[in-house]
């Protein structure tokens, strides 16, 4: 770890010079929906991956990579980002939703926009404990159903139902593959957060 | 270990930290850095750690946020926020923008965000 020569690092992809200041955006989901799929699809840089250490070994925790300390598990995230404006830049990180990593939301949700929750409609009941993750954390919230090519058609009505939605949440497919299908995504879940915004000024 | 059974306040005895698992400095995972005009060139500083002066060397190119300087440096983010507390502390690395708060974004700044959005994608 680190010793590489500097010039086998990956080139840093730097902000513009006139970048002051930056926002995050929470790409919530359970493994392989496509959390980092999306976020490449969107970002202007390749995804990176910043890795992070958990202390806490709770129940279920299966992936340890070592036997020596049982106490430290390794969790890796992805993220992307995307330039707004000449003053502004979006960070999108791909958050795993398994309970398991509830020590490393605190950081990660503190001073979120809110969160894109990804779920796929063929384990539709592992989108729950990422949902209650983010409520926990106060994070308004999208709901985006990726599209997937073997997936069945789907119902919205049905699946607002089947998530147990509130009316105002919104809910829509996507395709984590296309740039203009997940913005669209990421533009319902502003578009929400403004409204909710305006009705209650902070 | 003390036998409780607890092992949530483990501090983690990283070597390039002084055995810290917290900077005194808060960032968060989207704070920009930039280094200070003026701060001597890396590797200059005989006190200088390695992952300080990798971490002066990776900034002095242009502005990245905490997250990218751990990508790149393949370092945990909770390792880099102390690193970079220390370079901040001794003057030599500065943030650009202070940490996003709790108490909710601005209309105006998701009104920046949707138009930046719509013009992009």
């Amino acid at each position: 770890m680190g010793s590489a020569p500097w010039s086998e690092r990956p080139q840093a992809a730097y902000l513009g010079a006139t970048v002051e200041r930056s926002v995050k955006i929470l790409i919530a989901g359970h493994f392989a929906v496509g959390k980092t799929t999306l976020v490449g699809a969107l970002s202007e840089i390749p995804p990176l991956r910043t890795e992070e250490v958990m202390t806490q070994a709770g129940a279920g925790v299966d992936d340890l990579a070592g036997v020596s300390d049982k106490a430290t598990t390794t969790v890796a995230m992805d993220f992307g980002r995307l330039t707004l404006n000449p003053h502004l830049v979006l960070y999108l990180f791909g958050a795993p939703g398994q309970k398991r990593f509830q020590p490393l939301w605190r950081d990660l949700a503190y001073g979120a926009l809110g969160a894109l929750v990804l779920a796929d409609t063929r384990r539709l009941q592992e989108s729950f404990p990422v949902m209650d993750m983010v409520e926990e954390h106060g994070l308004p919230y999208v709901v985006a159903v990726n599209q997937f090519d073997d997936a069945p058609a789907v119902d919205l009505p049905v699946l607002r139902r089947a998530l147990d939605l509130l009316e105002e949440t919104p809910l829509v497919v996507c395709d984590a593959r296309h740039r203009a299908s997940a913005g669209q995504a990421l533009i319902t879940l502003v578009q929400y957060l403004l409204t909710r915004a305006v009705k209650e000024p902070v | 270990m003390t036998g409780a059974g607890r092992d949530d306040d483990l501090v983690r005895p990283y070597v390039v930290t002084g055995g810290r698992a917290r900077s005194r400095i808060s960032f968060d995972v989207v704070t920009l850095v930039v280094t200070v005009a003026g701060a001597p060139a890396a590797g200059h500083d005989a006190h200088a750690s390695p992952e300080e002066r990798r971490m002066l060397a990776l900034c002095r190119g242009g502005a990245l946020s905490v997250a990218e300087i751990s990508a790149y440096l393949h370092l945990p983010t909770s390792v880099t926020k102390v690193v970079l507390g220390d370079l901040t502390e001794a003057g030599l690395v500065a943030t650009r923008a202070p940490a996003p708060v709790v108490t909710g974004p601005s209309v105006e700044l998701l009104q920046e965000v949707l138009d930046g959005l719509r013009a992009l994608v």
